[in-house]
């Protein structure tokens, strides 16, 4: 049986992240799940563990820079040792693309990165993903015989294992080597606890305002509660100082791949398109029919949006949603 | 630096070189003898000379351009090989600088492929460089995380594009960019082996999917309505995944 290495990052401690759920789901869809965590387990992850069919918990200290991408790759290139796994799959984000990059160059594996599902044929992985601002639908494989790939998030829906596991759970000897001559002077992680919306990068829908909210993201905020969504934008509203940078959605701001994205005043340029391609069912509503973002929807409402999104978030709530 | 498909430089690439001048600046200011240099790298079809042009326009010194059939269609692994020889060609280099992401291939991973191969430290999705006797200094924010980092030269560095404004091209320089040596290299040149060569993934297919066929609604007051209504009938409600 191919085995599999899901690497759970730093953050697992606070429970599982929706797009670790995923990607457990489809880890155990291609073999034997082993998961990496840095520090021990609580009773709590280890039963969500189970529950997703993980069949073995390698645990390893990271030493300082504990954060450098060459650090944690090195403990994931041991995991994949210790336990011979042939696939590596990570979720994806800048922090995991970059270990995803060392792991892969540590290993000589093939890389494949943002894919948007993964199954194995005669023994080799494969994906697919969306490439030119979404208007080609690429199958890459890897050749070599260990494959790292990051998948985006709402790849799949997380689904718990019909039969839960009891973990075995060991400690991983890793000898990891700091990267010559870096220092981290200063980290600090953003406190997300009191967060009402879903994460950006994981959201299930995303509903974004661009320029044309001419900064009024009530309307956008409003419909993005009434669906439980994640709240994104594009760089000409942060540069305005509008919404902060963690909420650009695009080339140089967050990669989404949600079920449905939503974009109101948004024009659709390339660099904004990259990052939102990925999106199973896009909605535009923008005044101007001709603007690259409705051209490219599902479905597009061409009106002021500050009415239409209100008007949206009223028929929701009569609905009941 | 990554050209574009039709040959213009990949934009957050002008930041990257941006970023370069200004180290290169950096040092002279401190030593007016240093002797550094910027140099564009780049690898692709004869056309991607341009994007080294660009940058030289720009105010890089010269151009290095990787140009091999063999390299057509290379990985991530076989680029990332490809352009660290050709880096260690211009030994003793103390910085290189990359853009945080091209916009193709959106894979954000060169930059760490390249402090992997090169052994050096990395300084990714910077927001802000600065360099002082051999150090760089570099702040990021992703994934809601801040971090200063500190590394001692030679490091990589990849950049975004709010780092820096990149600055526009003169007249002067246009016209002196012309003059700029370019040196280009092939696989051969590189010493790289079949291996090396070898691209780890492959693409299987590639399909252009359907044009889009959107529907357009104009707003007459029921715009609203029928955008939840679509939502409903779609079954995109679903909150369980958020
Ligand atoms: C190197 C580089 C990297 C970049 N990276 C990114 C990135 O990662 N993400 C990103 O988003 N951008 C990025 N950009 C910027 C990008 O090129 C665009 O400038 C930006 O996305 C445009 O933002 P916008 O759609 O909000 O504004 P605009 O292009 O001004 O569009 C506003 C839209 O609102 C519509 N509108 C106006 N009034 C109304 C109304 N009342 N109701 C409804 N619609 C209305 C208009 O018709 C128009 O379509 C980058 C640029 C560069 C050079
Ligand atoms: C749609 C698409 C999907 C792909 N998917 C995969 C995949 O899953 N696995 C795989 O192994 N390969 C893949 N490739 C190939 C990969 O894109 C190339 O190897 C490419 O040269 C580098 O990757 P990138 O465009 O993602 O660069 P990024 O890592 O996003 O680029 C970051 C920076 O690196 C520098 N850089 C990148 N390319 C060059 C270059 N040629 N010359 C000089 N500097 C450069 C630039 O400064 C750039 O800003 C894909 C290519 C495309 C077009």
């Amino acid at each position: 049986m191919t085995g599999v290495l899901v690497p759970l990052g730093s953050d697992a401690a606070a429970g599982l992240r929706p797009a670790t759920r995923e990607v457990l789901t489809l880890a155990r869809d291609l073999g034997e799940v082993t998961a990496l965590a840095h520090t021990t387990p609580t009773a709590d992850l280890l039963a969500e563990l189970g529950s997703y069919g993980v069949t073995r918990v390698l645990t390893t200290p990271l030493p300082e820079p504990a954060s450098a991408a060459a650090v944690a790759a090195q403990a994931v290139v041991s995991a994949v040792t210790e336990v011979s796994c042939a696939v590596v799959l990570f979720t994806s984000s800048f922090t995991t693309k970059e270990i995803a990059a060392h792991t892969a160059h540590r290993l000589g594996a093939g890389l494949l990165i943002d894919v948007g599902g993964v199954h194995l044929d005669g023994g080799r992985l494969v994906g697919g993903k969306r490439a030119f601002g979404g208007t080609w639908e690429t199958v890459c494989e890897v050749r070599t015989e260990v494959a790292v790939a990051t998948v985006t998030p709402n790849a799949v829906m997380a689904r718990p294992a019909p039969q839960p596991t009891v973990p075995e759970l060991r400690d991983l000897p890793a000898e990891i080597e700091v990267p010559p001559r870096l220092e981290l002077l200063e980290r600090t992680v953003a406190d997300h606890s009191g967060d009402t919306r879903p994460s950006l990068a994981e959201a299930a829908i995303v509903v974004s305002g661009g320029r044309g909210t001419f900064g009024d993201f009530e309307p956008v905020e409003e419909l993005a509660d009434a669906l439980g969504a994640a709240v994104g934008t594009t760089r000409d509203c942060v540069e305005e100082g509008w919404l902060p940078p963690e909420a650009m959605v695009g080339q140089t701001g967050t990669t989404v791949a949600p079920r449905v994205y939503i974009g109101a005043g948004i024009s659709g340029a390339p660099h904004h398109i990259g990052g939102m391609a990925g999106a199973g069912t896009v909605v535009a509503v923008n005044i101007d029919d001709e603007a690259p973002l409705v051209q490219l929807a599902d479905f597009a409402v061409i009106g002021d949006l500050s009415s239409v999104l209100a008007d949206a978030v009223e028929a929701l709530r009569e609905h009941g949603g | 630096m990554r050209s574009t498909e039709d040959g213009t430089l990949n934009e957050v690439d002008e930041n990257a070189v941006e970023t370069a001048l200004q180290l290169k600046e950096a040092a002279q200011a401190a030593d007016p003898d240093s002797g550094h240099e910027v140099v564009a790298l780049t690898m692709g079809p004869s056309i991607a000379v341009d994007a080294a042009r660009r940058a030289m326009q720009m105010g890089a010194d010269r151009g290095v351009h990787v140009c091999d059939d063999d390299l057509a269609g290379a990985d991530y692994a076989v680029t990332a090989a490809a352009l660290a020889a050709a880096i260690r060609t211009e030994a003793p280099v103390d910085a290189v600088v990359t853009g945080m992401a091209a916009l193709d291939g959106l894979g954000s991973v060169i930059g760490s492929l390249l402090a992997a191969e090169l052994g050096w430290p990395q300084l990714s999705v910077a927001r802000s460089v600065s360099w002082a006797d051999g150090v760089i200094t570099a702040h990021r924010g992703v994934d809601g995380v801040s971090e200063t980092w500190q590394a001692a030269t030679p490091a990589v560095v990849s950049v975004t594009d709010v780092t820096n404004s990149p600055r526009l091209a003169r007249m002067k320089e246009i016209l002196a960019a012309k003059a700029k040596p370019v040196r280009t290299l092939s696989a051969a040149d590189l010493g790289l082996t079949t291996e090396e060569l070898t691209s780890r993934t492959a693409v299987r297919s590639a399909t252009r999917r359907p044009e889009p066929d959107p529907e357009i609604i104009f707003d007459d007051g029921t715009g609203g309505a029928k955008l939840a209504e679509y939502l409903i009938a779609h079954d995109l409600l679903a909150k369980e995944n958020s």
